[in-house]
């Protein structure tokens, strides 16, 4: 690729990062496919055909896809750019960027481009494994693009933070299994938050994750439990405020530079 | 050709968070198309003056400019010009060669059409293109240190900083990186180097500052620096060393073994006078050398008196 300088170096982040989920596809591809599947026999068709229909008169199955696309899409996003942005840390390859006269944007830029890549093709691989469960026809194929793109990168940011500060392979662990694991079980991936009672239907309202679900499903299926346009707001603040975080941290070199 | 210098540091302080001052008030210039050495004993601030003019380590004040570019207003600019190898193993073990080094071409915006022509010249001139295609991590020690010069010429920067980079690696791969090394400065680019193989450095390097506790302490021409050394001791190869050697005026001659003398004399002493009273002996000499480095010489020397002054102001 030719170009800009930093568009040439936009690319390289984004190609090598992309060459290392191909490398190491037995990890980065395959366990989500797997897990998917499992959650689509067990909750899908043995838990769920004992369910009646949910929410605008789906079927279980039907209503838990784009739960679970979704989460997938956040998990791996998420997963993605902490385990390499870290990675790169650990291995101090990482200097090879800082050294170089790429600027900050570039590098968040390039590493979360990276990590919704993997985000919307795990997302993929979801969904086309889901069709062999159940026929799925998605009403609004532009608000599905877009939830899907946004919780990608909003995780995708997220993780990038939880790298910058990480010190060790512990570090990176602890927030997924602490804190995003939770708020994903708790998102409205498995149910419709309108079957809670209060105070934890306000409660959920909280969770972030209840808003990319719910935009994500509103694509999908037509139904949501929160308002599609808040969805997005939220999703656009949670984006630019953790964009401007992770810029500021790289500014002042947070966990990478003395 | 511009006069610009191809480094200048001016007044340069680092105190880290601990409260460890590394740098305190670090200022020296370094000539386009110098190669200049940067010696100091261990936690000096040798590392911590490289991270600054590469830009990992932010300075507590002060600046540096490289050919005439501030690191610290103008930085991406700054780093086009420089080229780092740095001490430690940087890159990322699980690559291959090839594709270190055309990363790291992309990272300062060198499209990958001229990146792979680069990283095929120098992996070949560094005698690493055979493995190219392999990862990493199987290479030896001594081919990871080639590999990053290889990967730090991928900008063909102005400036090449090596710090330690013959570390641990065998005389003969030592001799081809000089080789390499001295080849890009002869073509043009300003290298500095820090090494703790001081012969290296005296073989190699025009130029020298020596920092210690975070102060250079020495900053010349090196053979200005040598030129301080006023005395010599030189060891003696001889048929058989006698018991009594000679006494002469400003010589101490001291027997070893029964083949080995050991002469310490004033730089300006003549060794004629050393080998007439030892022929004089019947004593034939049939080799001599150095007995010690003499740049290590010096540096000890430097070293221990900036501690010696420093202790005596505490």
């Amino acid at each position: 690729m030719s170009g800009s300088p930093n568009l040439v170096a936009l690319y390289t982040i984004v190609r090598r990062e992309i060459a290392r989920i191909l490398r190491i596809w037995t990890q980065t591809l395959i366990p989500p496919a797997i897990t998917v599947t499992l959650y689509f026999v067990i909750f899908g068709k043995l838990i769920g055909s004992r369910i009646g229909p949910i929410a605008g008169g789906f079927s279980y199955m039907q209503y838990i896809v784009p739960g679970l696309v979704m989460m997938n899409v956040i998990t791996n996003s998420y997963g993605n750019i902490s385990s390499s942005f870290f990675g790169a840390k650990f291995q101090r390859s990482v200097e090879e960027m800082l050294v170089s006269p790429m600027p900050n944007w570039v590098i968040l830029l390039g590493y979360v481009l990276g990590a919704v890549a993997r985000g919307l093709a795990v997302g993929l691989l979801a969904l086309l494994i889901a069709l062999f469960f159940t026929s799925l026809h998605v009403v609004h194929p532009l608000i599905t693009f877009l939830s899907v793109l946004l919780g990608a990168t909003i995780f995708s940011l997220a993780g990038f933070v939880n790298a910058m500060y990480a010190k060790k392979f512990d570090d990176v662990a602890l927030v997924p299994t602490f804190v995003l694991t939770p708020l994903t079980y708790l998102g409205g991936v498995f149910y419709s938050i309108s079957m809670l009672g209060e105070p934890w239907q306000t409660i959920s309202r909280i969770n972030p994750i209840v808003y990319m679900v719910n935009a994500f499903r509103y694509g999908v299926l037509g139904v949501s439990d929160v308002h599609v346009g808040a969805s997005f707001v939220v999703m656009l603040v949670f984006v630019a405020s953790l964009a401007a975080f992770a810029l500021f941290l790289l500014k002042r070199g947070i966990g990478l530079r003395s | 050709m511009s006069t610009v210098p191809a480094l200048v540091v001016d007044n340069l302080r680092k105190t880290y968070g601990n409260g460890v001052e590394a740098l305190k008030g670090v200022s020296l210039t370094v000539e386009q198309g110098d190669f200049f050495a940067l010696l100091g004993p261990n936690g000096a601030g040798k590392s911590t003056l490289i991270g600054i003019l590469s830009s990992l380590v932010n300075s507590t004040s002060g600046d540096a400019r490289i050919f005439g570019v501030s690191v610290n207003r103008q930085r991406n600019e700054a780093m086009k010009l420089i080229g780092l190898v740095p001490q430690e193993i940087n890159f990322n073990q699980f690559e291959k060669p090839f594709d270190i080094c055309v990363n790291e071409a992309g990272f300062y915006g060198i499209p990958r059409k001229i990146a792979a022509e680069r990283a095929e010249k120098y992996l070949n001139e560094l005698r690493l293109w055979d493995k190219a295609r392999d990862q990493a991590r199987m290479l030896s020690g001594g081919m990871k240190r080639r590999l990053m010069i290889a990967r730090a010429m991928m900008n063909e920067p102005k400036l090449l900083i090596l710090d330690e980079p013959t570390a641990g690696v065998d005389i003969e791969i030592r001799r081809s990186m000089w080789q390499f090394v001295s080849g890009i400065n002869a073509a043009g680019t300003t290298v500095i180097l820090t090494t703790h193989y001081l012969e290296e450095a005296e073989q190699l390097c025009r130029n020298i500052a020596i920092i210690d506790h975070g102060t250079i302490v020495e900053n010349t021409s090196m053979k200005r620096l040598l030129a301080k050394l006023d005395v010599e001791t030189f060891v003696l190869d001889v048929t058989h060393a006698p018991e009594q050697p000679p006494a002469l005026p400003g010589v101490t001659v001291r027997r070893i073994d029964e083949h080995t003398l050991e002469a310490e004399m004033a730089r300006s002493h003549d060794l004629n006078s050393l080998f007439a009273a030892l022929s004089a002996q019947g004593v034939t000499v049939t080799s001599m050398r150095n007995k010690t480095n003499r740049l290590e010489e010096l540096f000890v020397r430097l070293v221990e008196n900036g501690r010696l002054g420093q202790e005596r102001a505490a």
